[in-house]
């Protein structure tokens, strides 16, 4: 009895899973399995063919077997139905989603973390150094002495006397060398401080800072790794070109300006009728500095760059005004 | 720099446009920064003849003038509506046409009471060019009509706005910049005639320099020039000065500026007869000596100080500015003129101490030609003779104890070339250096001897040849290379990972990322709730802070968001989260800088859900505490516990802890206080939580080792308790946790909720525990029992019941 109940049980999987796609068919294997001359029904009547002690145990072997096929017809027929239903009801696809909430990183971080992953991608290691800053590391160390008019060019926040708001990242140059041998590859982002505001200058604002130096690493290097840059930047077809400037800590010392990608080079408001921009000081590290971190001028060679990270987020977003990076407007913010 | 190009052609000749002499100079390094006319105002401004006037005859006061603005043959009149008094006909006035813009607006072409105007007729004072406003300007009679007005006036001229970097003091001048356009283009510049007539006793016998003070001064030179007559400058002076923006004073102190102007050179001229002694002793003043300037300020003086004294005090600050005592006036009869070198570092030291800045103090900061002293005085000394008349005494006293040498630097061609990555030959460079005014001798091949011009105090070195050779070869001819270095990866910071993966992580968390300056206000502490002497640590003050808003560097990043919060809100942007993961400064005994650590501090306010249709309700304490669950579930931070004891006391401590990472403490979360919130004009309730990144990195989990999953299916069983309120819902769970039962995978708390039925001051908590063996199935049987013994111990342990 045992045996004809599970060879049932099997018989009826299979037919519910080989079921055809009939309108019927369900309602066939129902009464075949589960009707009242069903092949359930008919082990039922053999029950009395079964022994006294057996009857019992039987009994309840076919009763679970009834409930299981039952639980197993109810289930497909619900299968069905919901099949069946596909399609015939429908949701109204324009109701807005659940979205899962959504922020955004401030245009600077974004900026600066694409500006160091090209410079990654050109072996240079990403470092970064304190905000409060030694008079030495800011200034004196990249031949910049007090009572210099080169002083002039950065207002700079005073903490002490020989203690200041680092006024760029370029301690960084100094920081890394004295710590490192040559060859070094750095980039270092980071806030920086100068004492001036207005529509056009912050007191804090960002600054990315590079240094390269080795063996044999020459202006026309720092040219080719600012150009990389350049083109990845602000795209392949962009021109750039290199004017001489001056930085005390480098020599010589070029201005980099990028044609104007406002105008396309034409001439606009930004780019005040130029067709350039300015957007990176660069130049060969100046030998005074190698004094300064014990390395020798006549054996090591190099360059370094810095950029204000404000100034090409504004080109890369369009932002007109340097302001709205700090008052943190969400309708700002959230555009990024 | 404001360099005037009509002035400039005096000293060089430049077939170029103005654009290409501007983007040569650029090129170059000196950065023109706009070129545009003198007088833009001028445009579309003509002489015109007045050939008749006639009455204007719906106004008694207005006249209509009838102009000719060509030759007497030449074009129709013009007919302009005129109110001067002295239009009459003949006359040769100024004509603004329709189109031209004066500073009192745009001339148009007009009705003016019904009769029509084609211009205006104008004064000096609406050309913009004089005060006289007393009736249209009446030009001298030979002027011809028809001609652009500044051609007519000789104020036809381009103006130049270059940026000087401070190594460039040479280029402080006329004379610098035509060397610079010489040098571009391949021509000459010409210096100025600097011959002196000289007449009378020999200077010696008028007057004589002491000079006490060589370090300081290392050259002084003057020359004394007699019976002058103090007037106003002749025109030509005047409208030099004028044309970059230097005010006309009298023929005599416009000559020293002109000099300036032309050389470099800043010059200072006594009233030799208020000179008592009529000598000089230049000195270092005395410390706390005092002196009056000629803009009437009397100033304190230090050591370092450089000054020009007659017989008994003071007359001038060296190299800064004169004094009143000795000033140029009307009565101004003889003149003592100095022409100096002052030492570079001293001259700025001092201009900074007195806060002064004057046009001879930017100059002789920046580095004048010692060797030009001696051009320049006569120049001007040739000047002063010719506008103020007088005569120069004979000779001239130039004391100048230890000559100063040129710079004598040896080249090696092939390093620079190997600097710049170029390929110069040694003539091309000696070329080069020649335009610029350099000596080059050739020593032997790839190496020049190079002696450096005395205005040239910037080159000193090796390198320094080098970017001049860059520069005038242009950057632009250097090729494009890729550096030669071995390929290495480049490190990586982990914490600079780990805080770019939380700001994504964050971002991803709905919130935004702010960046707030590093300074706050010095109040910032005390608006958080903060008093003094409550252990929190006291913020480093910036010494010259722009306002007090920025007056201390921040210990904690609330300030900054709280403020970005109420704003907006104020702009009613009501549902945000924010967040900012940056430096905060706390003050280190042993120096001056700072321990500079990052924190995170993350503020969020309103609805959860900022869609009004799935709007479930505002933000609260869980949904912060959620936040620093996540964070920390990111790192693999184990162990990690809420408790309300130690709250900052910005934090309402209803709906506040702090949270704790095996033990120590590393943030806190909760409801700003209201009385902060008040203080800060917060309108809203909001939620904060704040952690130490640094602490937090440090307790960052391991990285995992895989576990093999399980093969053997959980059993879960639920478990209902009755208990007090107060409760904390974590106690019966870590207790049953703490019983280590072998075969209970993991607890988790399901729902919480209180009604009638169960009764006041109790809640329902209900735990879904899982049961898992490794190895088996587990039975039925097994787990009641297991599950059996838990609800015994839990219900004894805390005195509760099942529900």
């Amino acid at each position: 009895m045992k045996k004809a109940v599970e060879n049932l049980l099997d018989t009826a999987c299979r037919a519910l899973s080989e079921q055809g796609s009939g309108p019927k068919a369900l309602e066939v294997a129902r009464v075949r399995f589960l009707g009242r001359k069903g092949e359930l029904a008919q082990l039922f009547k053999e029950l009395g063919k079964v022994s006294e002690q057996e009857r019992r145990e039987a009994g309840r072997v076919l009763n679970e077997a009834k409930s299981r096929l039952e639980a197993l017809f109810a289930e497909a027929l619900d299968k069905k139905r919901e099949i069946e239903a596909a399609g015939r009801e429908s949701i109204d696809v324009s109701v807005p989603g659940r979205r899962p909430p959504a922020g955004r990183l401030h245009p600077i971080t974004q900026t600066a973390a694409e500006i160091c992953r090209i410079f990654n991608w050109l072996g240079f290691e990403t470092v970064e150094g304190p905000e409060i800053e030694l008079d030495y590391y800011n200034f004196e160390a990249l031949n910049i002495p007090k009572d210099h008019p080169a002083r002039d060019m950065q207002d700079t926040f005073y903490i002490s006397e020989d203690v200041v708001l680092r006024t760029h990242t370029s301690p960084l140059q100094v920081r890394t060398m004295e710590k490192r041998k040559p060859p070094v590859r750095i980039i270092a982002p980071g806030r920086t401080y100068r004492r001036d505001s207005d529509v056009t200058h912050t007191p804090m604002f960002h600054q990315v800072e590079g240094l390269m130096v080795g063996k044999g690493i020459s202006f026309g290097d720092l040219k080719g790794i600012l150009t990389s840059f350049v083109h990845q930047m602000f795209g392949q077809t962009v021109a750039l070109r290199f004017r001489p400037s001056f930085f005390p800590f480098t020599e010589p010392s070029a201005e980099v300006d990028i044609e104007c990608v406002i105008c396309r080079g034409k001439g606009c408001r930004v780019c005040k009728s130029t067709g350039w921009l300015e957007i990176l000081g660069s130049g060969m590290v100046d030998p005074q500095v190698y004094k300064y971190v014990g390395y020798d001028p006549e054996q090591i060679t190099g360059f370094a760059f810095g950029m204000g990270i404000e100034r090409i987020a504004m080109l890369k977003f369009g932002i007109d005004d340097l302001r709205l990076f700090f008052e943190n407007d969400l309708r700002f913010l959230r555009q990024f | 720099m404001l360099i005037s190009l009509d002035w400039l052609s005096d000293y060089v000749d430049c077939p170029l446009s103005p654009e290409r002499i501007a983007e040569g100079l650029t090129m170059a390094g000196l950065e023109v920064e706009s070129v545009s006319l003198r007088h833009p105002q001028l445009k579309n401004v003509v002489t015109a003849r007045i050939e008749a006037v006639e009455p204007h005859p719906n106004a008694d006061r207005l006249k209509i003038c009838l102009v000719r603005t060509g030759g007497p043959d030449d074009g129709e009149l013009r007919r302009i509506v005129c109110g001067a008094p002295n239009a009459r006909a003949g006359a040769v006035s100024p004509l603004a046409l329709p189109g031209a813009e004066l500073p009192g607006g745009i001339v148009r072409e007009a009705k003016v009471r019904g009769e029509m105007s084609g211009g205006m007729l104008c004064s000096q004072k609406e050309l913009g060019l004089g005060e006289d406003h007393g009736g249209i300007w009446i030009l001298p009679e030979n002027t011809p009509a028809g001609v652009p007005l500044d051609e007519a006036l000789g104020l036809k001229d381009i103006l130049m706005e270059i940026g000087i970097t401070p190594n460039r003091g040479d280029c402080l001048s006329f004379m610098g910049i035509a060397r610079e356009v010489a040098a571009l283009g391949r021509t000459s510049a010409r210096y100025p005639a600097s011959v002196v007539p000289e007449t009378g006793p020999a200077v010696e016998s008028l007057t004589s320099v002491t000079l006490d003070d060589p370090q300081g001064c290392p050259r002084y030179a003057a020359r004394v020039i007699r019976s002058v007559k103090i007037g106003p400058s002749p025109n030509w002076l005047k409208n030099r000065v004028e044309s970059v923006g230097v005010r006309s004073i009298n023929n005599i102190v416009d000559v020293t500026n002109f000099v300036m102007m032309e050389l470099g050179q800043p010059l200072h001229a006594f009233d030799f007869n208020r000179l008592r002694d009529r000598r000089i002793v230049v000195r270092k003043a005395a410390a706390g000596e005092r002196f009056t300037t000629l803009d009437s300020v009397e100033r304190e003086l230090d050591e370092g100080t450089v000054l020009i004294c007659d017989g008994v005090g003071p007359v001038a600050i060296g190299g800064v500015m004169g004094g009143l005592n000795s000033e140029i006036s009307p009565e101004t009869c003889d003149v003592l003129l100095e022409s100096a070198y002052f030492d570079p570092v001293s001259i700025r030291r001092t201009g900074r101490k007195l806060g002064l800045k004057t046009e001879a103090g930017f100059r002789f900061e920046r580095g004048t030609d010692p060797a030009g002293v001696l051009r320049a005085l006569d120049r001007a000394a040739g000047l002063m003779l010719e506008v103020g008349g007088g005569q120069v005494a004979t000779g001239r006293i130039d004391v100048c104890p230890n000559p100063i040498d040129p710079a004598v630097i040896d080249l090696r061609v092939d390093r620079v070339n190997s600097l710049l990555g170029i390929h110069l030959s040694d003539d091309q460079a000696a070329e080069i250096l020649e335009r610029l005014e350099m000596r080059v001798e050739k020593l032997q091949p790839h190496r020049l001897r190079v002696t450096v011009p005395g205005f040239r105090s910037d080159i000193t070195r090796e390198v320094d040849l080098a970017e001049e050779l860059a520069r005038i070869s242009g950057y632009d001819g250097i090729p494009v290379t890729s550096p030669a270095a071995e390929a290495h990866a480049a490190d990586c910071d982990p914490r600079q990972m780990v805080r770019a993966q939380l700001k994504e992580l964050l971002t991803g968390a709905g919130f935004f990322e702010v960046i707030n300056y590093s300074f706050i206000s010095s109040d910032a502490l005390r608006m958080l709730g903060y008093s003094e002497g409550d252990g929190a640590p006291v913020p480093i003050r910036v010494k010259n802070p722009l306002s007090d808003e920025q007056a201390v560097m921040r210990t904690t990043l609330l300030p900054g968001l709280l403020n970005n919060a109420r704003y907006n809100i104020d702009h009613r942007y009501e549902n945000f989260r924010i967040f900012e993961l940056s430096k905060i400064f706390l003050p280190r005994k042993e120096d001056l800088q700072a321990e500079e650590i990052h924190h995170l501090v993350g503020v969020m306010t309103g609805k959860r859900d900022p869609l009004p249709l799935y709007n479930d309700g505002d933000v609260d304490f869980y949904d912060a505490k959620g936040i620093v669950e996540h964070i920390c579930e990111f790192l693999r931070i184990e162990d990690l516990r809420f408790r309300a004891e130690a709250l900052p006391p910005w934090l309402d401590p209803s709906t506040s802890a702090s949270v704790f990472v095996g033990g120590e403490r590393v943030g806190e979360l909760g409801g700003v206080h209201p009385q902060v919130r008040e203080a800060f004009d917060l309108k809203r309730p909001l939620f904060a939580f704040r952690l130490d990144f640094d602490r937090l990195f440090a307790l960052k989990g391991p990285l995992p080792v895989y576990r093999g999953l399980p093969k053997f299916p959980p059993v879960p069983r639920d478990l209902a308790l009755i208990a007090d309120e107060r409760l904390p819902v974590e106690e019966p769970l870590d207790f049953m946790r703490s019983l280590k039962e072998p075969l209970l995978e993991s607890i988790e708390i399901f729902d919480i909720f209180k009604s009638e039925q169960i009764g006041d001051g109790k809640k329902s908590i209900g735990y879904r525990l899982t049961y898992r063996a490794a190895d088996r199935s587990l039975t039925d049987e097994e787990v009641n029992s297991i599950h059996g013994r838990l609800i015994a111990q839990v219900t004894a342990r805390f005195g509760v019941s099942l529900r």
